[in-house]
């Protein structure tokens, strides 16, 4: 169970391919209200009954947070993945009824900043449009690098450079423009903050160099959503709820527990918030940690889990849920 | 002024009293014999019908005398509300939540027009109406904080969320029990709440925290906090100290149950859409012994939590002095009966 | 040595030990004992020359009167200033922080009181207070507000004291604020006017 809050009854207003890789969605609510306003940088997790597997992956909100008509999210179709985005790709069109959770933000834009230094790297240039369409209404001060493959995958970099032009500057792989990061952190005023998503690689990168040239960690912000990742199938035994499961390659040990029916709590369902933290009764093998959660030690001691993301190989694993 | 609020002071005369709907409804904050602190926090949905739990921003008969007041505080003290620069958004995050409860939950008293950003504002008791901007700041007299918590009972704090923690960077604070907004801003939660002892040894603090941290839109909490207060004194600031602090010394057999007040704050957190931020509002309801002691549950149950409640936590709460003199004018009202479970009355 | 102050309430400030971190630039600022914090951090450094060449120091006399001004001085940093005091010391260091790029590490040495000062501006020039190094060296005398007046007393010894403004008897408590850099004293003997124990050296 989510922690409380209201879903959102909803209904596809418009599917757009974009380019080769990225198609948008556009819902409404079912009943003609508004939506809810979000803060930029916000995402939803959308839920899918993808041919009796239900899933609910988390997607960045890149619409105009005052747009209370209409949620926009654009989706990368990830032929490898575990379903979730081939399944909007292949499935969803307009008129389909969904449900979104409230939009939760674990990627805010820092109120104080005097600057908002920002890094995108392919399908990771989202939730900067919705923080970019805020500040341009609070006037704040921004300046966003966009990386992409080509000008053809490059989402949305059309719309950024014609209105914001001086403020956007973009990058393409295949012409072989690359951003001059060290020059770019070293330039900035005090009081700039820098946010970066895209490729688990580039998030890295940009930190390092951050922290290599003096940048303190409370400036620095990075969102990346972590798919729960394709795996062996494992058991695991429900202590407090006396079943046990078999989780399934493509399916996420949260997913698991919740076909399950039994109840456990969850918010982002991608490895950042902690909500779905859960406490390990006994361990005989490996938990595969995946999230961004978890301490080192905690990570090391096997005692928690974070069952949205994370995996298990071994003889068993007994959870407290 | 009307018959719906009360023409009475906090201050002064102190001519604050409670009719008898006010004391049937009163936020009495002990479901049992005992008192031990909690995160204690349960969902802040529409509640029975006639409570203080019914709307999610309560206006009671005590509205206008209580904003009367907060002006005289705000005269004598600006520094009771401030803003840090980048908490605007928040504050018109807030005043649009309290715009749009009250519009809705109070018609006869208040109401909300809107065209696109251009908004229309009345209420009624105050005899304020206003034509504003959303969001340009040089439409309204002051900014949207200090406008729509002039109008509105309680305290608020404005939380900003950032690096894994609450930070309270703005604030209305002219009820309080007993800590300084001009100090307190710019505080981390724990910061804010280092001088409640014990709480932190439980990890009060922690739970808490981790909590609200993930507190959603369209989800809000509610909990409750209460002391003891000599005289209806909405302003016990640390700021005016020297000037209450010394009437706790008066207090005799004679006058306490007159001018002695259980004062009950119901804390309510919400997640704000624009900003992100977390506004937490404290409203202050107070009663007076002889009021309370009309219902025999509470009497019972009153009398009991202030007999078994630890030294350190009375003497935080800044009670401890006349402990003796509320133990000696309750037990009067406590036939050792068993009480029933819950808040209610019987 | 730090006074290695006991555990107390969360919002009594915690100093830790600088060390050398990485940066483009570097700006240290000191009083008294703090200037020996910044002898050691420097002499751990890597590369103590280039860090310093990258290094703009500024020193006061501690309050107890502590002028460690000549060791300093021989370091040989890019830039030395010392200032008689904190107040002179100020338009220099927000000019210094205006000009800073992201990037600069910041280290605080010596008294509280310089620390805390030195650190509100680090915050208002806009850098998270986080990124700021703070090591604890000599005295604890403190910087105390009156919630009552809002009037700051410099180097309060005992406690309670005597508002150095509006002259009510004031206990000191553990409660600071980064934003006003103070510690907050409140009325001692409101419930009792007159009844005042007597002052204690606290702070030395």
């Amino acid at each position: 169970m989510s922690v409380g809050a209201p879903k959102l009854a909803v209904r596809v207003a418009e599917v757009v391919q974009v380019n080769a890789l990225v198609k948008r969605f556009r819902f409404v609510r079912r009943d003609g209200g508004p939506l809810p306003v979000f803060s930029g940088g916000a995402h939803v997790v959308v839920e899918m009954d993808d041919q009796g597997t239900r899933r609910m992956n988390p997607y960045s909100l890149m619409s105009d947070p005052a747009d209370t008509s209409g949620y926009e999210i654009s989706v990368r179709r990830d032929d490898a993945g575990r379903g979730g985005s081939l399944y909007l790709h292949n499935h969803v069109a307009p008129g389909m009824e969904m449900v979104l959770s409230m939009p939760v933000n674990l990627f805010p834009v820092d109120a104080r900043a005097r600057k908002h230094l920002m890094i995108a790297g392919g399908i990771g240039i989202t939730p900067f449009l919705s923080q970019i369409a805020a500040l341009t209404r609070l006037r704040g001060r921004f300046e966003l690098h966009y990386s992409a493959r080509s000008r053809d995958l490059a989402a949305y970099a059309d719309d950024l450079l014609a209105r914001h032009g001086d403020a956007v500057r973009l990058y393409l792989d295949d012409q072989g423009q690359v951003i001059d990061l060290d020059a770019l952190l070293r330039g900035q005023p005090l009081g700039t903050h820098l946010y970066v998503c895209g490729p688990k690689g580039m998030i890295a990168w940009v930190r390092g160099r951050a922290g290599a040239l003096g940048w303190p960690a409370a400036a620095v912000h990075s969102e990346e959503f972590l798919s729960p990742p394709v795996g062996s199938p494992f058991q695991v035994r429900l202590a407090a709820s006396g079943r046990t499961i078999t989780v399934a390659p493509a399916q996420s040990l949260l997913e698991a527990i919740e076909a399950a029916g039994v109840a456990a709590p969850y918010l982002c369902r991608g490895g950042a918030c902690g909500e779905c933290e859960t406490g390990v009764l006994g361990c005989d093998g490996t938990i595969l940690h995946n999230d961004h959660w978890l301490t080192d030690d905690q990570k090391a001691a096997n005692t928690r889990i974070m069952p949205c993301v994370s995996r298990f190989a071994g003889a068993t694993l007994i959870l407290d849920r | 002024m009307s018959l719906d609020f009360n023409d009475e002071t906090f201050r002064g005369d102190f001519t604050f009293r409670n009719s008898a709907r006010a004391i049937a409804r009163f936020p009495f904050p002990f479901p049992e014999d005992g008192y031990m602190y909690s995160v204690n926090m349960e969902p802040h949905l529409p509640g029975k019908p006639g409570s203080v739990f019914e709307h999610m921003f309560d206006v009671d008969e005590h509205y206008v005398a209580e904003m009367r007041d907060r002006a005289l505080v705000l005269a004598e003290d600006p520094l009771r509300c401030q803003s840090l620069p980048h908490m605007t958004l928040a504050g018109w995050d807030l005043l649009e939540l309290i715009m749009d409860a009250k519009a809705r939950d109070y018609p006869q008293w208040f109401s909300l027009t809107k065209e696109g950003n251009r908004w229309h504002w009345v209420n009624r008791p105050l005899q304020i109406e206003q034509s504003f901007t959303f969001l340009d700041d040089t439409t309204l007299p002051c900014g949207p904080m200090e406008y729509i918590t002039r109008q509105t009972q309680g305290d608020f704090t404005l939380q900003d969320q950032r690096d894994d923690n609450l930070w309270i960077e703005a604030g209305m604070v002219t009820t309080q029990a007993d800590w300084s907004l001009d100090f307190d801003i710019g505080m981390s939660f724990h910061e804010w709440h280092a001088p409640v002892p014990l709480a932190h040894e439980m990890r009060v603090f922690d739970r808490a925290l981790k909590f609200l941290l993930n507190l959603q839109l369209g989800a809000p909490v509610r909990r409750f906090n209460w002391t003891m207060t000599v005289d209806p004194l909405l302003d016990t600031s640390p700021e005016n100290y020297p000037r209450w602090g010394p009437t706790k010394t008066t207090m005799t057999p004679e006058t306490i149950g007159h001018r002695q007040h259980l004062r009950v704050e119901l804390q309510t957190l919400h997640r704000l859409p624009r900003s992100n931020a977390i506004v937490f509002p404290i409203r202050c309801y107070l009663i007076k012994f002889e009021e309370l002691v009309t219902v025999p549950k509470w009497a019972r149950r009153l009398h009991r939590v202030v007999r078994d409640i630890p030294d350190e936590l009375a003497t935080y709460k800044g009670f401890i002095r006349n402990k003796p003199l509320m133990l000696d004018y309750l037990s009067r009202y406590d036939d050792g009966l068993p009480t029933s479970p819950g808040i209610w009355p019987d | 040595m730090s006074a290695g102050f006991s555990r107390s309430i969360p919002s009594r400030p915690v100093y830790g030990v600088l060390e050398p971190r990485p940066g483009t630039a570097h700006l240290m600022v000191a009083d008294g004992e703090g200037a020996a914090a910044l002898t050691r951090m420097i002499a751990q450094a890597p590369d103590a020359a280039g860090m310093l060449s990258q290094s703009h120091i500024l020193y006061l006399p501690g309050p107890n009167g502590t002028d460690l001004t000549a060791d300093l001085r021989s370091l040989g940093a890019a830039q030395f200033h010392r200032s008689p005091s904190f107040a002179a010391c100020l338009p220099r260091l927000q000019k210094v922080l205006a000009d800073a790029h992201m990037g600069v590490q910041i280290y605080l040495a010596g008294s509280e009181g310089l620390i805390g000062q030195a650190l509100r501006e680090v915050m208002q020039a806009g850098l998270p207070w986080q990124a700021a190094q703070t090591e604890h060296r000599g005295s604890t005398v403190r910087r105390v507000q009156c919630v009552h007046c809002k009037g700051i007393t410099e180097d309060v010894r005992t406690d309670p004291f005597v508002c150095s403004h509006c002259g009510l008897n004031l206990f000191v408590r553990d409660h600071y604020s980064r934003r006003i850099a103070a510690f907050q004293g409140v009325n001692i003997d409101a419930e009792d006017p007159g009844q005042v124990p007597p002052p204690v050296e606290r702070f030395a």
